[in-house]
């Protein structure tokens, strides 16, 4: 794992910083300092053996069935990317320390810049394409955290957003193309697919890949028409920007294209679609950089210049344009990191980025001036400096280019570029550092602490000694990496040295600097002419765009979100009832041959009395008490069917469920309005008149139940094999029980009971949450306002309270025996648990909530948690002795004077869900008569001590409430 | 008898979706009970009918109806009626919290006399 760990260190280390805040920001810069040292040690180790020309390999299967692996591998390119990636990054980190205010958190701040390395450094060393597709998203996310990082000014903001959209676009665009090559590969490695570039330039998929993988390249590099973010990312602070946004992460399209150019580049659709895109952008980025105002403006549209260049010298498909790519890979981002730099110390120290308000700042400022101008040099591509070499073998692999049978458009176009790259160097350098100064600068400014400069100067070191010695100090290293970039074709006769002669790339070269000479002395009316040109406005374009998307979500939303719950339940039960319909009429049917069991007297008049009910409810359904009424009849008729028909259980369930489902709605109805209104009023979505929509709703209604009816008895006319032949034979053996219905629920399916219990736990857990802050605000207003008069003149008649205590007992004790039964013959833990917590209901009903409360000694809460606990450590328990979960086991045993009893560990499990039952109902419905109290009787009191709405009531001592007061 | 049981479901079934598709939440909870009844019968009656064989083992019965559609509808009975309670106090929530207890995002016209004579009942 030494390979995944060069990027997985960089990611988790963006952990530390943030924890070593508290230590100062020389602590935190060691830190960040650190980890990037540490990874890039580590690449260290793998780099001799790929310098022997081997390709180191690493990684693990991930989702292997998507083609998906954690693979890495390190060659030339990957080095060398990675290298720069690393030695960059550690000088950001020192220049970073100086440059952020005292009161910003660093921490943080290096945590993200952390963040970015690690995904940088995972896609230049990633084997796996989709692998390689998420670092790249990875880059996006932390270069937006980076952007925004002063989220506190808009631009900080936009500029975030924008350069997340079209980046981040852009990557899905390299995802679907990544898909689409490792599809027509057979591979998703890249060590695999380099191999197989015949096979990719052959496939019918060709064009789309390159397309798609253009866009992810082209919107990451800030190609034209892409390029309009990159600028606006200057936002960042200037670290960020030297770092993300001139020497590593816009690079990762042109890496991108080299790391694909032995399997993609070659065909005449990549030579004219990426020279092309290449040459437009180096042109317009630097003819709009010769007018920006702004230093980082300047320097950003100079990046989008030169990431141009690298892109049509891929784009020309020869090895030595490759090679010339790779050089000024390494080229430009020494002098542009540099450039940056010193931007940054120019802003810091004059407070102002502006151009026209800068000058003469190298009497000031002598040590930044000559870095800075040592840079500019090197961008202009002054002999002696890094920038020429590189440019010459641009220029040298222009001259050999035709573009569509001519022969003039490459090499001029690419000698206008330089043109313009002189010129908007020159205007750079002289422009702020040389002249007089002019305007009156906020302090007196100065060269900075070393910690700002330093890095700078490291920077430069590099620029001198290729520029002065190219094959010494860079042959190796672009041989290497231009070796790796061009895959198995030989690499080109190329001498990187200072004189070739008087070469055609010699006399473009001149040329440019004689053309940028004439240039710049006509610079100022050419400013003004261009300042009155009308310039396209690539910002107004994107957000008329966002703009545009934003109010067709919007229109989208708000025509299916209109917050009628009628309307979505009726647009899914009436697509249900359609595809109901569509198998229906589409397939056969008849009904089947099993023998039906005959029609008796009492199943017909319990038919007769579920019908009249059921369709007398939508009849009086106004009336709410009534309808509840006749709902308990209905639901007495089902626990009578289920008695019928052999399910005593089931009977008595559905029968006790529907006392507590009774009062349930009682209670609740208390409160809502006693009466449903007419279907009128001002329907914010209506449109159909009621008449028309009862109709449609009948429609829909009676569809839904011809066809459950029809499916039921197609069902029931029709024999089966049961599956449960099993659990009646295991039963008693397996389980110790004689009632099957409950071994099921407690030994053969016992982890679907312990997962219904908790489903019910939280139902009431979320019944608490609902209710717990509804005596306060809107909620609780509401209820003072509905306080009515009570209506029975006595609220809790003696004959119901004595009766009701009287039962208590009673009740308990038929639910113990109820449970203890359950394993043998019809009863359980949830009918038990329903049955003790009616009892519980009972006496709140006849004695008041106050009452009861007060002598409540158990917290419902704790009951519920206890039932879940218990039972989920019998299941445990089954573990220790070396069992799968919830196995249950059970023995006899011989007590004294009872005789033989058995014992089952189900019988624990039970309890658990009796314990879980017992305590949903009692808090449930606890808290809603909690709330009735209110309604009933207004607010507490002011003068009462005791604190919190839920407690008891102010005429009750405070030690009274005090059990009460455990239930809140 | 598998009529009238078919027809029961669908009965239910029938009565239930159409309270569901009502504007109050009241009639929509009782809609949703209604559905339970449907759907609870409909998973039991999977399981077939059949009269006076509970599925308690006696070494001298020999016939008996199928347990699982019971122990599955037995915790779905439960079940609904936890669910059942949530909505009915999140209806409830929404009553007090907004005052009205449409689900259709409109408003009730005031009450009329004869609704306020409802009231009591």
């Amino acid at each position: 794992m030494r390979l995944a760990l060069i990027a997985l260190l960089p990611l988790l280390g963006a952990m530390l910083p943030p924890l070593a805040s508290r230590a100062g920001r020389d602590a935190v810069t060691a830190v960040a300092a650190l980890v990037t040292l540490t990874a890039l040690a580590l690449l260290a180790t793998s780099a001799p053996a790929v310098l022997r020309g081997e390709i180191v390999q690493d990684g693990t299967a991930w989702v292997p069935q998507l083609g998906l692996s954690f693979s890495f591998f390190l060659d030339g390119l990957g080095l060398f990317f990675a290298a720069l990636i690393l030695v960059i990054g550690l000088l950001v980190i020192v220049y970073a320390r100086s440059y952020l205010g005292r009161d910003e958190p660093v921490g943080r701040f290096f945590a993200y810049l952390l963040l970015f390395q690690g995904a940088m450094l995972g896609i230049v060393i990633s084997d796996n394409v989709l692998l390689l597709v998420v670092f790249w998203e990875l880059t996006s996310l932390s270069s937006f955290l980076l952007i925004g990082w002063w989220h506190q000014a808009p631009e900080g903001r936009q500029g975030a957003r924008m350069a997340l959209v079209v980046t981040g676009g852009g990557g899905l665009l390299l995802m679907a193309g990544m898909l689409l090559l490792g599809h027509a590969a057979g591979s998703y490695e890249l060590s695999e697919i380099l191999l197989r570039g015949d096979v990719v330039r052959a496939s019918p998929l060709y064009l789309p890949i390159l397309l798609l993988v253009l866009g992810g390249a082209f919107t990451k590099s800030a190609q034209v028409p892409f390029h309009f973010w990159l600028p606006h990312a200057m936002a960042a602070p200037t670290p960020v920007s030297t770092y993300l946004h001139s020497a590593t992460m816009v690079k990762a399209g042109v890496f991108l294209l080299a790391r694909l150019w032995p399997v993609l580049a070659g065909t005449e659709a990549w030579f004219l679609i990426v020279t092309a895109t290449g040459l437009v952008t180096m042109l317009v980025g630097a003819w709009i950089a010769l007018f920006k105002t702004d230093l980082k403006a300047i320097l950003a549209y100079s990046t989008v210049s030169h990431l141009g260049l690298m892109t049509m010298l891929l784009g020309f498909g020869t090895p030595i344009a490759a090679v010339a790519c790779v050089f000024h890979v390494l080229n430009h981002a020494t002098f542009k990191a540099a450039l940056f730099m010193g931007a940054g110390i120019v802003d810091h120290e004059t407070g102002t980025r502006d151009i026209r308000r800068l000058g003469g700042l190298a009497g000031l400022m002598p040590i930044t001036a000559t870095l800075t101008l040592i840079a500019a040099a090197a961008m202009a591509g002054v002999p002696l400096f890094n920038g020429f070499l590189s440019k010459e073998m641009m220029l040298e692999a222009a001259w050999h280019t035709r573009y569509a049978d001519l022969a003039w458009p490459v090499p001029l176009l690419a000698t206008l570029a330089a043109l313009l790259s002189v010129a908007y160097s020159a205007r750079y350098a002289i422009g702020v550092f040389l002249g007089r100064p002019r305007a009156a600068l906020a302090h007196h400014p100065h060269d900075p602490p070393a910690g700002m400069w330093l890095p700078v100067a490291v920077l430069l070191v590099p620029v001198l000694l290729i520029g002065v010695a190219p094959a010494l100090f860079a042959g190796d290293v672009v041989a290497l990496a231009g070796q790796a970039t061009i895959g198995t074709a030989a690499l080109p006769g190329y001498h990187l040295a200072l004189w070739h002669g008087v070469t055609p790339a010699l006399i473009m070269s001149v040329a440019a600097f004689a053309g940028a000479a004439l240039l710049y002395a006509g610079l100022g009316p050419l400013t003004r002419l261009h300042a009155r040109l009308d310039r396209p406005d690539a910002k107004a374009a994107f957000d008329a765009v966002v703009a545009a998307v934003v109010r067709a979500c919007r229109t989208t939303t708000r025509r299916l979100h209109t917050e009628s719950l009628p309307r979505y339940l009726a647009i899914i039960t009436g697509v249900v009832v359609l595809v109901g319909a569509a198998g229906f009429f589409g397939g056969t049917h008849a009904a089947g041959g099993r023998a039906t069991l005959p029609v008796s007297l009492p199943a017909v008049v319990a038919f007769v009395l579920l019908a009249t009910t059921s369709l007398a409810v939508p009849a009086v359904h106004g009336m709410r008490l009534l309808t509840l009424v006749l709902v308990s009849v209905v639901g007495l008729v089902v626990s009578l069917a289920f008695l019928q028909f052999s399910a005593p259980d089931l009977a008595l369930t559905q029968i006790t469920v529907e006392v507590v489902a009774t009062i349930l709605l009682l209670l609740a109805l208390n409160l809502l309005p006693k009466r449903t209104p007419s279907e009128t009023g001002t329907a914010r979505t209506a449109g159909a008149a009621p008449t028309v929509r009862m109709l449609r709703d009948g429609a829909i209604a009676g569809a839904a139940g011809l066809g459950v009816a029809a499916l039921a008895y197609a069902v029931m006319t029709r024999d089966f094999t049961p599956i449960s032949d099993y659990h009646l034979a295991q039963s008693k053996p397996g389980g110790g029980g004689t009632n099957v219905v409950n071994v099921i629920l407690v030994d053969f399916r016992g982890f679907d009971t312990f997962g219904e219990i908790i489903v019910l736990s939280i139902a009431a857990l979320a019944i608490v949450a609902l209710l717990d802050n509804a005596l306060r605000g809107a909620a609780a207003r509401r209820l003072d306002t509905l306080k009515r008069a009570v209506e029975a003149a006595d609220p809790h008649p003696t004959v119901l309270v004595v009766v009701a205590r009287a039962l208590l007992p009673l009740a308990l004790t038929v639910g113990i025996y109820i449970f203890f039964r359950g394993h043998n013959l019809p009863g359980g833990g949830f009918i038990a648990g329903l049955v003790v917590a009616i009892a519980l209901m009972m006496q709140y009903m006849a004695a008041g909530f106050d009452w009861t409360a007060a002598r409540r000694r158990f917290d419902a809460h704790a009951l519920i948690g206890a039932g879940v606990l218990v039972a989920g450590l019998t299941g445990l328990g089954a573990l220790a002795f070396g069992r799968p979960f919830l196995t249950s086991s059970y023995g006899y045993f011989h007590v004294p004077l009872i005789g033989e009893i058995e014992l089952a560990t189900a019988m624990l499990f039970d309890t658990g869900v009796f314990l879980a039952v017992v305590g949903t109902v009692v808090l449930s419905l606890a808290r809603i008569s909690l709330v009735e109290r209110r309604a009933e009787r207004g607010p507490p009191s002011r003068s009462a001590a005791v604190p919190g709405p839920d407690r008891a009531t102010a005429s009750r001592p405070a030690a009274a409430a005090a059990p009460v007061g455990r239930e809140a | 008898m598998e009529l009238l049981v078919a027809a029961s479901i669908g009965i239910l079934t029938a009565v239930g979706v159409w309270l569901l598709l009502r504007l109050h939440s009241f009639p929509v909870i009782v809609g949703t009970i209604f559905l339970s009844y449907a759907v609870n019968l409909f998973l039991f009656a999977m399981g077939r009918l059949a009269i006076d064989q509970p599925p308690i083992v006696d070494p001298a019965v020999t016939a008996y109806t199928d347990p699982l559609p019971q122990a599955l509808v037995l915790t779905a009975i439960v079940i609904s009626f936890g669910m059942t309670a949530l909505i009915v106090v999140l209806a409830l929530r929404a009553f007090l919290e907004t005052g009205t207890d449409r689900v259709d995002g409109g408003r009730d016209e005031p009450p009329t006399v004869a609704d306020r004579a409802g009231e009591r009942l």
